[in-house]
């Protein structure tokens, strides 16, 4: 692969996944293959990137075998990563828990799919609340980012490497199939080197990579402490990240917001499903404006607070029955309606359809 | 004779092995888990592993070996050991790495894992103590349990009606193209444990040279689960477990 | 410019290849581009569509209501998206297994006997290129030569022998429709 410099291809979100993790410099990737995101592994596998970065990419046995790889890469300093689709997600909580607790830098990609259950095929966006408030077991967080362009998921490979490790904590890109089997143009960034071994222990002094001698101290990773003081401290030491993850890490995308009566609240390609209808509705003379949460968690609540302050009412919109709502609600504390337009099991709405939904919902209610 | 005559290098017999470091040990007395964790050290030791190692621990009684040996450990979710050491492995294939797992994590929760890990023929080796029992839980059923054998949640006996046959799950791996070294062996003579440590030598040798997936099986007793004293357990498990779980080399590919 | 597209028909006829190439000679010639595609089971026989839209400009939405241009292969595609074309728009369809037919007036409706076309040419596997050429002579979206080069990109070099037969059917597709366009 000749990857020295930026290009520009059309390619699907996944498939950009695959390539931006290539030109990261990521260590391993560790799946299952699940639709509509088994493009990722696929592509993985095409590209052969063992024969170019040395990258390790292996077809997991499940779900539940994949994301403990995961943490058996993490444990010892590498960026690996993996990605699923719902159910999957689903199957792998405990395991991302135990990445959470072992504070471990990890990257897990969620394409969703409708659910419950086995579900469909189709776009959703109904794992915002797992994805958020902590799927697996314990007080823990995700850093969550959604992207909405295919570009957006080749940069949110760097991105949510560069937070976890960073912050020592798993990062989760929630995207949905729209935003998975849509091509576009993408610029890919270039080929960066895989760190050494050297730099891993330089950067990662925690990881066991196997050197006890070298090091001075063996290292022992474990997420069991019996101790209950202990273990109460180790809680207060990943909240402390979290506050700080709060502090510094909130993205959010604006679109007509600065003279906005009315407000629509919509993440990933949602996003811009409702930008069109808010165009068409612009046309209308009617005020809309849009914010886009990027991250998930942590949540902009303080700008949709600030923004709520000058709206008339917010619809929130989103691929579930009601999930993103409570947050802005949150952030909201009653000032002016919050109503929520969502379609369900795998049923994308139209620009259309979402402009209707503004007007019955927000608009014709309190005029 | 003073004690300081005695306590000299030239009349030493018997010593620790330095990565066996002195944390007071939470197993029962008379458990088998003491003997294997030294004679996991000692092969480390002996073949100069201390920097080019990384062990991944189970959930069970061995919970806690990160706590006894020194070098590089990760302590699995239970069952998940054989997957954590895959990514070990293939992202540091200059490493040894191994698993140390009981026969409810093994052969219970992570059997899908286990058998996927051996059937890649992983170049990992996979220490499996068998005690027929969930020690740390409180004595019940394991997927090796004997059948009629009593635990807390089989009070009458294991009832193969009910329970289902013991699962000779060693014999299993070796019918898997991705192993090379499956064995069964025991700590419970001088000699059963000299036999043990040869079959750990040659199990880390064979990771080390990426020869594919080597098992150590162990035969081990928990007495206070089987509610015996350790002579009695020793010779319980010699007159019992050895029926179903004959000692020896099960597969060898050399 | 912005052109918002639906090709629709039975999975197997290339519908969504046929986006792709048309999406790749946009981006070839520095358009901004959606691919989407209506994914899953339709890949193995059932109806599949792909909405491609075109445009100087960032787009947003890469679902629509509604469409300028329509490619239909099928009747149930055409049930479903001949009254989402806009009006003045275009709205191409192969009669082949079509019992009612489009009934508007107020878009511009392109009969192309695709599937006839492709025994004159001797070349059966070439059925969504010669719509594409159709495409391409009604709506001129992108130049023959952009998609020829995103042929070339997209189709791996072991195929590239086939790069001539399918510029062939993107040619007749062509004559096709400037012959029944001409006369207007």
């Amino acid at each position: 692969m000749s990857n020295d410099k930026p290009e520009v291809m059309l390619m699907k979100g996944n498939e950009a996944i695959a390539h931006a993790a290539i030109r990261y410099g990521c260590d391993g990737y560790f799946g299952y293959p699940i639709t509509p995101q088994s493009e990722i592994l696929e592509t993985l596998e095409a590209l052969m990137p063992w024969e170019t970065t040395g990258m390790v990419v292996l077809q997991a046995e499940s779900e539940v075998a994949s994301i403990n790889m995961v943490y058996g890469g993490a444990s010892t300093g590498k960026a690996v990563f993996t990605s699923s689709s719902s159910p999957g997600i689903s199957l792998m909580q405990e395991g991302i828990s135990y990445i959470a607790a072992g504070e471990l830098p990890a990257l897990i990609v969620n394409v969703m799919r409708g659910g419950p259950g086995l579900g469909t095929i189709h776009p959703s966006q109904a794992d915002y609340f797992q994805a958020t408030k902590g799927g697996g077991h314990g007080d823990y967080h995700l850093i969550v980012l959604a992207p909405k362009s295919v570009q957006e998921m080749a940069d949110f490979v760097a991105l949510g490497f560069d937070l976890a490790f960073k912050y020592r904590t798993p990062a989760m890109i929630l995207a949905d199939g729209i935003v998975g089997q849509m091509m576009e143009k993408v610029v890919l960034p270039p080929q960066r080197p895989r760190r050494t071994n050297e730099q891993i222990m330089k950067e990662c002094p925690w990881a066991a990579t196997g050197d006890a001698i070298k090091r001075g101290h063996p290292n022992v990773l474990t997420t069991l402490e019996l101790d209950s003081a202990q273990m109460e401290k180790n809680n207060e030491r990943f909240q402390a990240t979290y506050r700080k993850i709060e502090e510094n890490e909130v993205r959010f995308e604006e679109y007509l917001t600065d003279d906005a009566e009315w407000l629509v609240v919509a993440f990933g390609s949602i996003a811009r499903i409702c930008q069109t209808a808010i165009d068409e509705g612009r046309k209308q003379g009617l005020k809309i404006g849009l914010i886009r949460p990027i991250t998930l968690w942590p949540f902009p609540y303080e700008e949709i607070s600030r923004l709520s302050k000058k709206t008339r009412g917010i619809l929130v919109v989103e691929l579930n029955a009601g999930q993103m709502i409570e947050d802005v609600r949150l952030a909201v504390e009653g000032r002016v309606p919050v109503k929520h337009f969502g379609r369900m099991g795998g049923i994308v709405p139209d620009p259309g359809e979402v402009l209707k939904a503004i007007r019955e919902k927000l608009i014709d209610e309190q005029e | 004779m003073k004690r300081e005559d005695i306590i000299k290098p030239e009349n030493k017999v018997a010593g620790k092995p330095r990565l066996l470091n002195d944390k007071d040990m939470h197993y029962c007395p008379g458990c088998s888990h003491g003997v294997v964790h030294r004679l996991v050290a000692e092969v480390l030791e002996e073949m100069e592993l201390e920097d080019d190692c990384i062990g991944v621990a189970p959930v069970g009684c061995a919970v806690f070996a990160y706590s006894y040996i020194d070098v590089d450990w990760i302590e699995a979710a239970h069952g998940r050991a054989p997957a954590v050491a895959t990514a070990v492995k293939r992202l540091h294939p200059e490493k040894m790495v191994f698993t140390y797992q009981g026969d409810g994590d093994l052969a219970a929760i992570g059997t899908a894992e286990t058998i996927h890990a051996a059937n890649r023929g992983e170049n990992i080796t996979i220490i499996f103590i068998n005690n027929g029992i969930y020690g740390m839980t409180g004595g019940q059923m394991a997927p090796t349990t004997l059948e009629g054998m009593k635990t807390a949640t089989t009070p009458y006996g294991r009832n193969i009606e009910l329970n289902g046959y013991p699962l000779n799950i060693s014999d299993l791996m070796t019918r898997l193209d991705g192993t090379c070294y499956v064995t069964r062996q025991s700590v419970d003579t001088a000699a059963a444990v000299r036999k043990t440590k040869a079959a750990l030598k040659k199990a880390f040798k064979n990771s080390m040279e990426c020869k594919g997936t080597s098992v150590v099986e162990i035969l081990s007793t928990c007495n206070s689960g089987w509610k015996m004293s350790p002579v009695a357990a020793n010779k319980w498990m010699q007159e019992n477990m050895t029926q179903k779980y004959a000692l020896g080399d099960l597969k060898k590919n050399d | 410019m912005k052109e918002e597209i639906i090709i629709a028909g039975f999975g197997g006829q290339g519908v969504l290849s046929m986006g792709k190439i048309l999406a790749y000679a946009a981006l070839l010639s520095g358009k901004e581009v959606t691919w989407m595609p209506s994914y899953g089971p339709e890949q193995r026989g059932g109806t599949a569509n792909v909405t491609v839209i075109i445009s100087d400009d960032p787009i947003s939405s890469p679902i629509l209501d509604s469409f300028d241009t329509a490619v239909i292969l099928n009747q149930q595609s055409l049930d479903k998206f001949e009254e989402k074309v806009k009006p003045g728009g275009f709205l191409l369809y192969d009669p082949y297994g079509i019992k009612n037919r489009p009934t508007r007036t107020d878009i511009n409706i392109v009969e192309v006997p695709a599937m006839e076309a492709l025994f004159e040419i001797g070349n059966a596997k070439a059925y969504n290129m010669l719509l594409l050429g159709a495409l391409l002579a009604a709506r001129g979206t992108v130049e023959v030569e952009d998609v020829m080069k995103g042929l070339k990109k997209t189709l791996p070099e072991r195929h590239h022998h086939l790069l001539d037969a399918n510029e062939k059917a993107i040619r007749k597709g062509i004559e096709i429709v400037q012959e029944k366009l001409l006369p207007k």
